[in-house]
């Protein structure tokens, strides 16, 4: 409608016109969905080659559906809170959810993702390691297909340390010796008051044989490990071998921090390497993994699963094809290829040990990679999963997180028994969604 | 208006006319009681029940036990405390700044428009963006302000530093709207009570608290009133600068973490009230002392 039509008309014969334009807009927009084939949306995490995934798929599904890639945000707690509140005013238009692995319990409780039973389950399990299937799983029954898992290493430069610390009492020593001789020393974690300080938390308390709730998730349970965890964190943090802020970096501060050249020792996920190769192609060869450190030396670290399951909405109007299509997007093939574009560590062992390169009619070269080529710290991330902790998985999760995180920030001033005190009292009280959470 | 002086008469017209007038404001007064009167309504209703979306199933009527869990937890004190500090401190520095720079704005003589442009800029930012490169700016190693003022620390990860430059953050962006609203204030003050006020000897200073300030009043009242309220909802900066860590989260943003982030409805429900009664004691404490005290109303409200 151009404006000058409009020009010198009554207003009442302008609101008429804008009506009907609104309306014939409405009818048009019913036309759009009824046109061509289904539609199947997914509501996933902005990931750089994702949309070759879902064209894969489109391709295999051959016209019966049409899979939508809607990106979510970046930030994890914006994505869960956008699904959660189209989830709870009953939203018909997602089908397919991309959640983080802490979610599952809580959107399985909330009546908002489907369970998978079947031949689909069987399929969303096949091959899968243990510790991605116990993110999708909730009270003994599977909600999700684990999409991809994750598990921090310990990154380091062979240039200013060419054997990288066993436990952490080394690395805090190999640290404070490298401040001495005027070189990069301090050691970068997630340390902002969020989800990651939650996730170096329990990894410690996992490791040192500890556990923060009881296995269902039900109740606290604060043991001598998550104590001394508490002492560890606090070590680590108030001895000036850490960041100045290291109370507001998040994943991606931290990676910046040691890509900078300000650290010596970066603990954090393998999409590091994905950047750091692009960045910085000239150091690559001296930028090295090694296994998260031990926190009690001879018990091997037990790190912490993130990733990311895709479940089917309760609410979708398409379910069979929904499961179908989310059992595509993470399919072993399909894994392989965002693996080795966007450095997502895959759910299925077998990916691990494929060589074949993505055009398999082709050698494998750097200009068609296979895993060995792009993802050289394979093994490293299949041995870590072997013995990686998963989070507690309880509907109450996020409650719980927020509350840690409160407490344990700034880390430098933990007081191991007062803290673990405040920590048994706020936790229960969280787990049943009493009370306030800061 | 009309029961002051007893009930007049009306004429038929009269009468007429009036219920004219009243129908002719009905669609007005039920919409407003549809989205606004509802809405209070139905959170004063959710803070009476444990609600939580994850657990549907255990929703229940539980008089107020909310109020009880928010106004015993330390948290919310906390947070209540930061944001009172926050808006006393802000609004107090605005209110000097603002003052300083309608002044200024007021009395310039050459590029007039110009000058009022230019210092309306930072009002014009979009928060979350202004916040961003505040951010950036006491970032170490990225931002040019910590780098040359606090250089070696982080002053966002403490508490007292993060707080004053939220305050800053917040200083900087809407002085511009105080001066704006107090611009309008000065434009009331009479040049010829001014130029009275001179000959009788009075100096700068004098007709400023002595006859400016008075007739400005009621610009007053409402440029503290609108900020205060404003303040007291801060949300964006503190959102971007600090997340709420450390003890730097406001009551908005604690309110936004129960509700939308915990899925809690009855818990940030009550916040939300909670809320809803500060501002509007707020705005009722400030029309009790200024109201009465602003000119043309000490004589029967006629003005």
């Amino acid at each position: 409608m151009g404006k000058k039509r409009l020009r010198g008309r009554s207003p009442a014969r302008t609101g008429a016109l804008l009506a009907a334009g609104l309306m014939t807009t409405g009818l048009l927009a019913a036309c759009g969905t009824g046109g061509g084939p289904m539609k199947i949306n997914v509501y996933y995490a902005p990931e750089d080659n994702f949309q070759t995934v879902v064209d894969n798929c489109n391709k295999a599904a051959n016209g019966r559906y049409e899979i939508v890639y809607n990106k979510l945000q970046r930030g994890a707690d914006d994505q869960r809170i956008q699904m959660a509140r189209r989830l709870a005013a009953g939203d018909t238009s997602m089908d397919i959810l991309g959640l983080d692995v802490t979610w599952v319990s809580e959107f399985a409780e909330a009546g908002w993702s489907e369970e998978w039973t079947g031949q689909n389950k069987a399929a969303a399990s096949d091959g899968v390691l243990q510790g991605p299937l116990e993110t999708a799983t909730y009270e003994g029954k599977l909600y999700a297909a684990p999409k991809n898992t994750n598990v921090q290493l310990l990154w380091y430069d062979d240039r200013i340390t060419p054997n990288p610390p066993k436990t952490w009492d080394e690395m805090m020593q190999m640290s404070q010796q490298l401040k001495k001789e005027g070189k990069p020393y301090s050691i970068v974690f997630t340390g902002a008051q969020y989800e990651g300080l939650v996730v170096i938390y329990n990894t410690l308390v996992e490791s040192l044989g500890g556990h923060i709730l009881s296995d269902d998730g039900k109740s606290v349970v604060m043991d001598q490990g998550a104590v001394d965890a508490l002492a560890l964190l606090k070590q680590v943090t108030s001895s000036g071998i850490t960041d100045p802020s290291l109370t507001n970096q998040k994943e991606d501060d931290v990676r910046q921090t040691f890509q900078r050249g300000n650290a010596a020792f970066e603990l954090n996920w393998p999409f590091v390497y994905a950047s750091y190769a692009e960045e910085k192609p000239q150091d690559l060869s001296h930028f090295k993994w090694a296994v998260y450190p031990e926190a009690k030396a001879g018990m091997p670290a037990k790190t912490t699963i993130g990733g990311y399951d895709l479940a089917v909405s309760t609410y979708s109007q398409h379910k069979p094809e929904a499961f179908e299509a989310a059992l595509c997007l993470r399919s072993a093939e399909n894994q392989k290829f965002s693996a080795i574009n966007d450095g997502v560590p895959p759910t299925i062992e077998s990916v691990y040990h494929n060589d074949v390169p993505l055009d398999p009619s082709k050698p494998a070269s750097n200009d068609n990679p296979n895993m060995a080529i792009k993802y050289p710290m394979r093994d490293t991330i299949l041995d870590a999963l072997k013995t990686a902790a998963v989070r507690p998985l309880s509907p109450a999760y996020q409650n719980a997180s927020t509350v840690m995180s409160k407490i344990l920030s700034p880390p430098s001033e933990i007081d191991p028994p007062v803290t673990a005190q405040q920590l048994r009292e706020q936790l229960s009280d969280a787990l049943q969604s009493k009370g306030v959470i800061p | 208006m009309s029961h002051r002086k007893g009930k007049p008469v009306l004429s038929e017209g009269k009468k007429a006319e009036r219920r004219l007038g009243l129908w002719l404001c009905a669609p007005a007064f039920i919409v407003m009681i549809a989205v606004t009167g509802y809405p209070i309504v139905y959170s004063i209703w959710l803070s009476l029940q444990r609600y939580d979306l994850r657990f549907p199933a255990q929703q229940e009527f539980i008089g107020f036990a909310n109020y009880g869990a928010v106004l015993t937890s330390s948290y919310w004190w906390t947070a209540f405390g930061t944001t009172m500090f926050l808006t006393v401190v802000s609004v107090a520095i605005e209110f000097v700044l603002g003052m300083a720079l309608a002044l200024i704005m007021h009395r310039t003589l050459v590029g007039r428009g110009l000058v009022r442009t230019v210092a309306l800029i930072p009002y014009g930012i979009v928060t979350v963006v202004a916040a961003f490169s505040w951010y950036f700016a006491w970032t170490p190693d990225t931002g040019y302000l910590a780098n040359s003022l606090a250089s070696g620390g982080a002053p966002l990860t403490e508490q007292w530093p993060s707080l004053f430059i939220i305050i800053l953050a917040e200083v900087w962006k809407t002085t511009p709207f105080m001066a704006l609203l107090l611009m309008a204030g000065l434009a009331l003050v009479p040049e010829d009570l001014l130029k009275a006020a001179a000959m009788d000897g009075a100096s700068a200073w004098q007709r400023f608290t002595k006859v400016m300030l008075p007739v400005m009043k009621p610009a007053i009242l409402v440029a503290l009133l609108f900020r205060t309220l404003d303040a007291f909802r801060i949300f964006d900066n503190i959102y971007v600068l600090t997340n709420g860590a450390q003890d730097t989260g406001s009551v908005s943003m604690m309110t936004y973490d129960n509700l939308v982030k915990g899925l809690n409805l009855g818990i940030g429900s009550t916040m939300a009230v909670l809320i809803f009664i500060t501002v509007a004691i707020i705005a009722f404490l400030f029309i009790k002392v200024f109201g009465t005290a602003a000119p043309g109303t000490d004589d029967g409200g006629k003005r």
